[in-house]
């Protein structure tokens, strides 16, 4: 739903402005909706934001230790013990559960299932051999955590033209800790002639059932004698729950997706959900904009200037603007600053103590801890350690303290702490 | 070259930089049987990470005259001889308000008494050529500077000394000299791969070991009086201006910007260190850098740059002298027949703009303790341009692969553009040298991770080309990029602001964030 106010037309109202149209951004304007929160969202969203499809909780912690949780939870109560100005230990952990089994049924009415498990997180083989600890996967890859759980059988295929994606690498990468993994290839049907081809395309094409009989033909060959045959991910756009369990039964095999480099299918699926759903839930959608300018001044409210010609009042706002990458922080050779209110950056002391010297230090660097200090109730602190604003409210991975790339705990970080500023904004608002 | 246990020479050159490389090729011309061993791979001394920059000889004028007249002389010969590796776009020296206005007016009669064409500009006119300079320049003089690919340079050298029958080992790290009655009876070396060490029986050994020279003497119980200087540069994401911009100024910190391709390079420092250990660019640099050249060109300032790297300079401390600057950038070739030892000599010091005279005088030498009668064809032999190095200069894989390929090519480097079919030719010349292939080599000898993505997305798809290849059965793609990222990360974490700040993130989301790679 594009709007197309002119800035001399009178503002558009809403009681709730999200900023950030990422998995925090999306998330918060979700509980809002839920909750009845007359709600705009403002955001540009790239194709790599939501990456892999995964949804981390937490997953790695000491970091220095390098320990890899199983139960995500007791990582968190341990988390939380260790380092109480981690934003998850402002947030209860039934709190936690709640928002992300929000996300989780949201995403599921939207046609995306998510396999997960109570207590457990689980492991995802990657394009790179690597396994990746997360929480919640797309049910197209449940198949694959379980073989990889067990180190069955199991047949990678790679596609001819597919950059950046060779079984022969994954199962050279694990060939001592899974000897039962073998690598093999097709060509897609129907780009025979092509030199390149890019999974969206291939997952578009998927969407037609002859497609996906072409594809069994092709496949039919490489699926004996194992337990489960993993490929890039690329089964289906829209339905990739019917597509894959299509597939499955043409060949008589579980299949499962692997997460490729990014921008990667699973991650396009959340955006695309997120992007259909939301406005049927309410919310006013408008992306490919970014918010330029917010006064402050006024306690019961804010005015937002977005993109060239919009403008937008509100009663509360949710900055979720994420980090570098984002955009919501910005930085020169001097020091760190937030984007858009320019907020206090709790930041090393000096460009020397950014970064490590060995990129893959597990440790993090410590830059990546840098961001903003929030109240128990997610309002990010101005200077003298006072709330900004009563209404503003900050979540995502523009918060201090927290490594999500080391820790494993991006989406759920994202979703829990998007769950707590909306909560606290009930709160407030009374 | 197959992997004996002995090997016999008449000459053994240690050092694979561009005047290890340069002798090789010098002796070949002559007929000399010769072999060279690089500790790591060719340029992966000071002549992999230096400015590039060709000297007119005007920046020495004042410090060193002798250097000065002898780069102009060097300057010219190679941009007759070796065309290929040199981009000759001129350079300007400019003075901006606040600058020594004495040295600004005695700067033509000193490039005269070098014999260095300078040509005066008004300021006015210089701007015009290179807008991107500051308004507030006060004088500007046009001189004969040229930008030089260093790695296109040394690989021809090798290949054309390969060509004509010498040999290369690389990942070969001299370890220890057999010395007898007064000569080296043999070498040791190391074979870093395989982890076996091998001996070289050589008639003459050179030590062409760059910064590294005084190591390898002392290996002969020789002494040399050797001292670092460290510099660093820094890489912007386009090219800032079309010639060579040198600050007139006796020199100092950041004063030159030289083009190279589609990119600028800005530099250097100059900073004393005593261990060759862990060279790399600082925090504390890059500031130097960018505060002081942004007094030249101001969106220096605002430019985004890709990355930073540093070099050392081997000093060669004949009188102690002050500052770094001023101790002399002439080369100086040791007979060490004065140490009591017959049959081993040494060149240090110089510069790239001097490597071939460097090379000459050391084959002369060399040729005199043989009794061999040839004599020095570089100074009139073109370098012979050889299809498998073009690689290295920005934008010619892309030039190659509209012209030949286009279709059924793809594009495994696409801040470079560099095709599959670049990196396969690449792959086999490494295998042609018995050599195995990584990340890191084809990094060396093309433009793959030196783009905007620094390895991070071209660095996976080139390590599943790879993979894929039948002919490398054991490569271990997880593992070797993990080392390729770490290898460019050194270069990164130096220019972590602004934008790049962001791709940095976007870089470790995916190795750790997705891949975990940490772990
Ligand atoms: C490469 C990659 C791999 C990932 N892998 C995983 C994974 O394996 N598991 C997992 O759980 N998660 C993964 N993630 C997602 C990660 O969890 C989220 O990116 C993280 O949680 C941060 O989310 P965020 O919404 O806080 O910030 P972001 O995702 O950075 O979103 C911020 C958004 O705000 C917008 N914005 C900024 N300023 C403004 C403004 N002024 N006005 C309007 N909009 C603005 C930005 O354009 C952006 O869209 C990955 C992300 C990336 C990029
Ligand atoms: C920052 C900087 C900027 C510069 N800019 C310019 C410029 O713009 N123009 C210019 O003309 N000159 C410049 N120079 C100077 C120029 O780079 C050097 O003079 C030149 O590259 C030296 O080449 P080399 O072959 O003697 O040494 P190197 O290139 O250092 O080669 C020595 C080689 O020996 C190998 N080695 C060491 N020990 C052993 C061993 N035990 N066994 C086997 N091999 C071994 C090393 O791995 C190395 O590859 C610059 C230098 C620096 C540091």
């Amino acid at each position: 739903m594009q709007q197309t106010h002119r800035k001399t037309d009178p503002p558009q109202r809403c009681e709730l402005l999200v900023i950030g149209a990422g998995m925090a951004g999306m998330a918060a304007a979700l509980f809002a909706a839920r909750r009845g929160i007359d709600t705009i969202l403002v955001g540009e969203s790239s194709e790599i934001i939501f990456a892999s499809g995964l949804m981390d909780l937490m997953g790695v912690h000491p970091l220095a230790q390098k320990r890899v949780w199983h139960d995500p939870w007791a990582a968190i109560r341990r988390l939380c013990r260790d380092l109480p100005a981690h934003p998850y230990a402002h947030i209860p952990e039934a709190g936690i559960r709640r928002a992300l089994e929000t996300v989780f049924s949201f995403l599921e009415s939207a046609g995306l299932r998510y396999f997960r498990r109570p207590q457990r997180n689980c492991r995802v083989l990657t394009a790179l051999g690597s396994e990746k600890i997360t929480y919640g996967v797309p049910r197209t890859m449940a198949a694959g955590v379980q073989v990889l759980e067990r180190k069955k059988p199991c047949r990678i295929v790679d596609i001819q033209g597919l950059k950046g994606f060779s079984s022969r690498l994954i199962v050279r990468a694990r060939h001592r800790s899974w000897p039962g993994l073998d690598a093999a290839r097709i060509v897609f049907p129907g780009m025979q002639d092509r030199t390149e081809v890019y999974a969206e395309q291939m997952a578009r094409a998927l969407e037609v059932p002859r497609q996906r009989e072409e594809l069994a033909r092709v496949l039919a060959p490489h699926v004996k004698g194992v337990a489960a045959v993993g490929m890039p991910a690329i089964f289906g756009m829209y339905h990739s729950d019917a597509v894959c369990r299509d597939l499955e039964q043409r060949l008589g095999v579980p299949l499962f997706e692997i997460p490729t480099f990014p921008p990667c299918v699973p991650g396009l699926r959340l955006k695309e959900a997120f992007e259909r759903r939301l406005p049927e839930l309410g919310v006013r959608l408008i992306t490919g904009k970014r918010v330029v300018s917010a006064d402050v001044s006024q306690s019961n409210g804010f005015a937002f200037g977005v993109g060239d010609d919009l403008a937008v009042a509100a009663d509360a706002a949710v900055l979720a603007s994420g980090r570098f990458l984002g955009k919501g922080l910005w930085a020169d050779r001097r020091r760190v600053r937030e984007s858009l209110f320019d907020l206090p950056v709790c930041q090393p002391d000096s460009r020397r103590r950014w970064h490590r010297r060995t990129f893959l230090d597990s440790r993090g660097h410590p830059l990546n801890r840098a961001g903003l200090e929030i109240d128990a109730r997610f309002r990010p602190l101005g200077t003298g350690g006072r709330p900004v604003h009563r209404r503003l409210y900050a979540a995502g991975s523009i918060l201090a303290h927290q490594d999500w790339m080391r820790a494993k705990c991006g989406s759920g970080l994202s979703i829990a702490s998007a769950w707590a500023a909306v909560e606290a904004f009930i709160r407030e608002r009374g | 070259m197959e992997s004996p246990k002995r090997i016999d020479t008449q000459v053994l050159v240690i050092g694979g930089g561009v005047t290890g490389t340069g002798i090789a090729r010098d002796l070949a011309l002559r007929g000399v049987d010769c072999v060279l061993v690089e500790k790591r791979d060719i340029n992966a001394g000071a002549s992999g990470a230096n400015h590039g920059l060709l000297h007119s000889g005007a920046r020495y004028v004042f410090n060193d005259p002798v250097s000065a007249a002898e780069c102009a002389r060097e300057g010219r010969l190679l941009k007759k001889l070796t065309p290929q590796c040199i981009e000759d776009c001129g350079g300007l020296f400019v003075a901006v308000a606040g600058d020594d206005e004495n040295y600004v007016a005695e700067f033509p009669r000193l490039c005269a008494n070098c014999g260095i064409a300078c040509r005066p500009l008004d300021v006015a006119q210089a701007r015009e050529m290179e807008p991107a300079l500051s308004p507030a320049l006060i004088a500007a003089y046009q001189v004969e500077d040229a930008a030089v690919d260093p790695f296109m340079l040394s690989l021809e050298n090798m290949a054309h000394a390969l060509a004509l029958g010498g040999r290369l080992r690389r990942h070969a790290r001299v370890a220890g000299f057999e010395v007898r009655a007064g000569r080296v009876a043999a070498v040791k070396v190391r074979d870093k791969r395989s982890g076996t060490t091998f001996t070289i029986d050589a008639d003459l050994v050179i030590n062409a070991a760059g910064a590294w020279a005084g190591e390898v003497a002392h290996l002969a119980g020789i002494d040399l009086p050797i001292v670092f200087s460290k510099g660093s540069l820094l890489i912007s994401d386009h090219r800032i201006a079309g010639c060579v911009i040198n600050r007139l100024h006796p020199s100092s910190d950041a004063d030159i910007l030289v083009p190279g391709g589609s990119v600028s390079i800005v530099g250097t420092t100059s900073i004393r260190i005593d261990s060759l250990d862990d060279i790399r660019p600082t925090i504390a640099e890059m500031d130097t850098i960018v505060e002081t050249a942004a007094q030249m060109v101001p969106e220096l300032f605002r430019t985004r740059y890709i990355r930073a790297y540093a070099g050392v300079r081997p000093l060669v401390s004949i009188a102690k002298k002050k500052s770094d600057r001023s101790v002399s950038r002439n080369f100086v070739l040791f007979d060490h027949a004065d140490a009591g030892i017959s049959n081993f000599i040494t060149i240090a010091g110089g510069k790239l703009t001097t490597f071939r005279k460097m090379a000459q005088h050391t084959a002369d030498l060399a040729c005199r303790k043989l009794g061999i009668a040839a004599s020095c064809r570089t100074t009139s032999q073109p370098l012979p341009p050889c299809s498998d190095f073009e690689w290295t200069a920005p934008g010619q894989a892309a030039k190659h692969w509209m012209r030949a390929h286009g279709r059924g090519d793809l594009m495994l480097c696409e801040c470079e553009l560099v095709p599959k079919s670049v990196v396969a030719g690449i792959i086999q010349a490494l295998q042609q040298q018995n050599d195995l292939p990584d990340l890191r080599s084809i990094g060396m000898r093309s433009r793959i991770g030196k783009g905007t993505c620094q390895g991070a997305f071209c660095g996976v798809r080139i390590a599943a080309y790879m993979s894929d290849r039948p002919d490398l059965p054991a490569y271990d793609g997880q593992d070797d990029l993990k080392r390729f990222l770490q290898g460019r990360w050194k270069g990164i974490r130096p220019v972590l602001w602004q934008a790049a700040l962001a791709q940095e993130e976007l870089q470790e989301a995916v190795h750790c964030g997705l891949f975990g790679l940490e772990l």
